[in-house]
């Protein structure tokens, strides 16, 4: 199976290790990748919520170069995803919107055609690979992790009939087939605030110590992101809650894929995992070795 | 007063500038996919009972499709409400209506700041346009420029509480010295001038 892939703006920095966990779990499943190339900003919820028509434009710019690939596009990004996935729809229902962005794309020689179909990689493993597939070629057991598994906002809403909106599955199959247990966690699609960590501290503050705690309180020892955004605000600020509301939160948060790369046999440096800013000590939890 | 309800009712109900708010927010929805349904809204409050920041706002969401109806689009484009959303969808995928409340208070944000409704300084807005103008200069979206320029813009002091995260970040290798640019940066600055002009245009509804 072949698939083009759009890393987006925070896979090159912030979250790197996604990028670098996410290329190996992809080759150790015998996925091949094929990174598009000159892809621009997706633009992500700031452009939508300033200029809707330019926003669809450079969003439609990226479908467009990934379409002569000719393979789904597959974007780790909650926020890529969703702003990609969102310009795909409207462009298919909304032949104005259509007329105007195909205009824009005229500039610079480029047409896109319909053509591509948005994917997170979440749902390319569960559903593409299979569990089954996952769990015969994992060669360590992800026994004695107690995972939070947190998919936020932008996997499972606005509604793409991927996964239940209100308790999504996806990520609690896919560990649990591994070994790991996973932790009663009602807070997995709570909002962690996204940019209001900039915008509004105080609020996302709150929010995210919400989340955390109710982690923490389930017994969690590692809390799973699918998302850049989720992950910083809730790794990065935690010295913050702990100092605002006077808890003692010390969670490490690592991308799902980072996780299922453990399980896959990678090396947690090749997967980044030495980029978390709270230590995650793989040898504590990874008892044994299956395989 | 009867003859006032009487001119009211002649001119609609609505002033000048209402209508034209009205005007352009129905244009806005209309694009949206599904976008019609606010006409359906029950006012039962999902939404508002969903919504993770409500607490925070000072127009419910549920509020904000009351005050649609009761032809006040004007105190809505004031609120903090419409800037406080972090677009998380829980209002939209709750609605029993199928309102498109997210979508919805996105094309509210971008009528208050067509119309500049908005105070000087506005975090979401300057956040907004930094975001803007990294991501039209290079292609791509650059964290450290994004953070530095937002905070210059609102409030430069903050900017040293920052640093020590920065730090952290740069030494696990998680933040890029340079921006990186797209190879079609000059096309890509073609597109968007097009596309700003597209941005202006109004279509012709077909009947």
């Amino acid at each position: 199976m072949e698939y083009t892939y759009y890393p987006g703006c925070s896979l090159e920095a912030s979250a790197k290790g996604y990028d670098e966990s996410f290329r190996f779990v992809f080759q150790a499943l015998g996925l091949k990748l094929l990174e598009l190339e000159d892809w621009n900003c997706c633009g992500a919820t700031y452009y939508m919520a300033t200029k809707e028509t330019i926003s669809l434009v450079i969003s439609a710019r990226n479908l467009a170069l990934a379409e002569p690939y000719g393979h789904d596009l597959v974007c780790p990004c909650s926020s890529c995803y969703t702003i990609l996935y969102k310009t795909n729809h409207i462009l298919k229902n909304n032949r104005i919107m259509k007329a105007k962005v195909d205009q824009a794309l005229k500039k610079d020689d480029l047409k896109y055609n319909l053509g591509i179909k948005v994917r997170h990689p979440l749902e390319v493993l569960v559903n593409d690979v299979g569990l089954e597939t996952i769990v015969s070629k994992a060669k360590v057991s992800l026994a004695g992790m107690k995972i939070a598994q947190y998919y936020g906002c932008q996997i499972v809403r606005p509604d793409r009939g991927l996964d239940d909106k209100e308790n999504p599955q996806m990520m609690d199959s896919l560990f649990a087939a591994l070994g790991a247990e996973n932790v009663y966690f009602p807070m997995k699609v709570r909002c962690c605030g996204g940019m209001l960590m900039t915008t509004y501290p105080d609020v996302a503050l709150k929010l995210n110590k919400k989340i955390l705690e109710n982690a923490h309180q389930n017994g969690a020892n590692l809390v799973l992101t699918t998302c850049p955004l989720c992950q910083i605000n809730l790794e990065a600020y935690q010295d913050k809650i702990n100092k605002k509301f006077k808890t003692e939160l010390h969670l490490p948060i690592l991308f799902f894929t980072q996780a299922l790369g453990l399980a896959l046999g990678g090396d947690p440096k090749e997967l980044g995992i030495q980029r978390s800013l709270i230590p995650f000590r793989t040898k504590e939890n990874l008892l044994e070795v299956t395989k | 007063m009867r003859a006032r309800k009487q001119k009211a009712e002649a001119e609609g109900a609505y002033s000048q500038k209402e209508k034209e708010l009205r005007n352009s927010l129905l244009l806005q929805v209309a694009n949206i996919p599904g976008g019609e349904s606010i006409k359906k809204c029950i006012q039962c409050g999902s939404c508002t009972g969903s919504c993770p920041v409500s607490y925070t706002m000072d127009i419910t969401p549920r509020e904000i499709i009351a005050l649609f109806r009761a032809r006040d689009i004007e105190s809505i484009l004031s609120s903090r409400t419409i800037w406080i959303c972090a677009s998380c969808y829980a209002c939209t995928i709750r609605c029993p209506q199928g309102v498109q409340v997210t979508d919805i208070l996105y094309a509210l944000k971008r009528l208050a700041i067509e119309q500049k409704i908005f105070p000087k300084r506005f975090p979401v807005y300057s956040l907004s346009k930094s975001f803007v103008y990294l991501a039209n200069r290079y292609g791509r979206s650059y964290e450290p420029g994004l953070i530095v320029a937002y905070f210059l813009k609102t409030n430069p002091f903050k900017l040293l509480g920052m640093i020590p995260l920065f730090l952290k970040l740069f030494f696990k290798g998680r933040i890029g010295i340079l921006p990186k640019k797209i190879k079609g940066s000059k096309n890509f600055s073609k597109i968007l001038q097009e596309a700003e002009i597209m941005e202006m245009v109004v279509p012709v509804v077909e009947s």
